[in-house]
């Protein structure tokens, strides 16, 4: 009471008159404020239907317009081509060209570069728990190697392995491998110091707590990466056959490029989308599979 | 100054210490840290006999982790050796039995598996680990959860697995560091009277260390206190209450009196005139 009634006035004393003004008026707004009433917020979700018929009605408004855009030449069919043309190509590339093949080529490509950088960096990354001494030695060389615009260095790699798949498999490894490396290893810091010593106690030797512990502790951090790399892979082959390549969905939109196919460009840019889809989910469930596996 | 030795000095089973299960012979630990250092644990000397159940209690900094950490092999002593049945095993690690106030189970594996860690660590096959482990769980009141994961579990049951993990390695001597100190007041009533029946039908050596002075009196047979700066042990007193003994005892006067004694002693070696010990 005593407390009170010493500190009040010299907090008005020293903030003076206004504040006793302003104060007053702070009260009665909040005393204004409390009366409105305000609900909370409702949120109407839409039925599935009409949020799929909404997005098939925006894609077939959006090719129509294309569609009639190019017919009346407001823009310039040479350049962004039309739907309907680029439709008879695709059904072209497909029954006449070199779609299956280029398709193979492509997800080769993809598929064995991610599975050997998220595998190899896996391992790299894992390898640094057995020294210290070693990963301090290898931190700089990783980082650099991080740092590095991986796809800068495909002519080079172009040079060294060839035309051919290998080359397209290096680009996409390099990009996915030091991913995979850097996840590895902070899978293997995050280990529980304390969960090491329980080890220990136990009379555990090094390679038990390698591989009861430190390894499994880490798979769900690979696991966690596997979606990130199936994308850089692709990218990697993709960039790989804009260099050079004989095959390839790459090879195909740089050589209609060049020719001024712009449809053909169209078709291939929409079949490696497909791709794409296709090889995310693939992971995505395989994702799924081997967490439930692992409990976390 | 006096104080220090004394506990040490008299050995309480004086006719035992040739054969005492755990022996700490002088061990120490000093931290040399650029130019000062610093003395976690003065010279230590425990004798502590087979079969019994021995609590360490004092305030933190008092060293109570690092003899565990010594005993357990996980920290070599400045100075110092440890003896179990008399062979000298300073730094080895596999001799002890070590739990923690975190279960530490692995969240991949099976209760079950979990329990059998240490076994198989000790290399013994998983399928005979599991043919052990498996009627010990149903016994101990860990029935029914075999084939779950940790995450599923509370905490009192998951300390339960981490203990059977510690118990199934078949040392004699277990170390326990504030097992129950992360559960709530009604689990760790519960956990200690399990953990006195696990006492009674495993019949080891049993080291803890506790904060909780009720706790140390309810469980042990001995009860050593200890004060910071620097670690030390300055009181051992027994406990001779009879077992088994009966949750009702703690309101007992002798009980009480115990407890009260323990109490004094902690809140003596933690007033601030006691600042010696920060060797130069």
């Amino acid at each position: 009471m005593t407390l009170e009634a010493s500190s009040l006035p010299a907090r008005t004393l020293t903030h003076g008159a206004p504040t006793h003004g302003a104060a007053t008026q702070v009260q009665s707004i909040r005393a204004a404020d409390r009366r409105k009433s305000r609900r909370l917020p409702v949120r109407k979700d839409w039925p599935t239907l009409w949020i799929v018929t909404a997005q098939i009605g925006f894609l077939v408004v959006m090719m129509a317009a294309w569609e009639i855009g190019a017919k009346y030449k407001w823009i310039d069919p040479f350049f962004w081509s039309k739907p309907s043309a680029i439709y008879e190509t695709g059904v072209l590339y497909f029954n006449e060209g070199s779609a299956w093949i280029d398709i193979a080529f492509t997800f080769r490509a993809t598929l064995i570069g991610f599975v050997i950088g998220t595998i190899a960096g896996g391992v790299l990354g894992l390898s640094f728990w057995w020294s210290r001494n070693y990963a301090r030695f290898m931190q700089p060389f990783i980082i650099c190697l991080e740092s590095i615009p991986k796809l800068a260095l495909a002519p080079l790699i172009i040079l060294v392995f060839g035309m051919g798949l290998s080359s397209k498999v290096a680009i996409a490894t390099a990009l996915t491998l030091v991913v995979s490396t850097l996840t590895a290893y902070s899978g293997v810091q995050a280990v529980d110091r304390d969960q090491e010593r329980l080890f220990y106690s136990l009379g555990a030797s090094r390679w038990q707590v390698f591989t009861k512990l430190v390894a499994p502790f880490s798979v769900p951090w690979l696991i966690s990466i596997l979606r990130v790399n199936i994308g850089l892979a692709l990218t990697g082959a993709i960039v790989g056959e804009f260099v050079a390549s004989e095959h390839g969905l790459g090879r195909t939109i740089v050589y209609a490029g060049q020719t001024y196919e712009i449809a053909l460009v169209w078709v291939a840019v929409a079949v490696l989308s497909a791709l794409a889809m296709l090889m995310y989910v693939a992971v995505a469930w395989l994702e799924r599979a081997l967490r439930r596996g692992i409990p976390t | 100054m006096d104080v220090q030795s004394q506990p040490t000095q008299a050995p309480p089973a004086a006719n035992k210490a040739a054969t005492a299960k755990l022996a700490l012979e002088n061990v120490s630990m000093v931290f040399e840290g650029n130019g000062s250092s610093f003395t976690a644990l003065a010279p230590v000397n425990l004798d502590v006999s087979a079969n019994r159940f021995i609590s360490l209690i004092g305030p933190s900094g008092c060293g109570k982790s690092t003899i565990f950490n010594i005993v357990a092999g996980l920290q070599p002593p400045t100075t110092g050796r440890i003896l179990i049945d008399g062979v000298d095993v300073t730094g080895m690690i596999g001799q002890v039995g070590y739990m923690l106030q975190k279960d530490l189970l692995l969240p991949w594996r099976t209760i079950l598996d979990n329990v059998c860690l240490g076994m198989e660590i000790q290399g013994v096959p998983i399928a005979q680990a599991r043919d052990r482990a498996a009627p010990l769980l149903r016994q101990y009141g860990l029935g029914g959860f075999e084939k779950m994961h940790p995450s599923a579990l509370s905490g009192g049951m998951r300390q339960r697995a981490a203990l059977l993990r510690t118990l199934l390695i078949d040392m004699d001597v277990v170390l326990l560091d504030e097992p129950f100190g992360a559960l709530d007041a009604q689990t760790k009533a519960q956990m200690q009277e399990w953990l006195l029946q696990l006492f009674h039908d495993f019949g080891r050596t049993v080291i803890f260390v506790t904060h909780d002075v009720e706790e140390a009196v309810f469980l042990s047979d001995e009860i050593y206190v200890m004060a910071s700066r620097p670690g030390r042990v300055i009181e051992h007193m027994p406990v001779d209450i009879p077992r088994p003994r009966d949750r009702s005892i703690v309101s007992t006067p002798r009980f009480v009196a115990m407890k009260k004694y323990c109490l004094d002693l902690l809140h003596m070696s933690s007033s601030p005139d006691d600042s010696a010990g920060l060797a130069a």
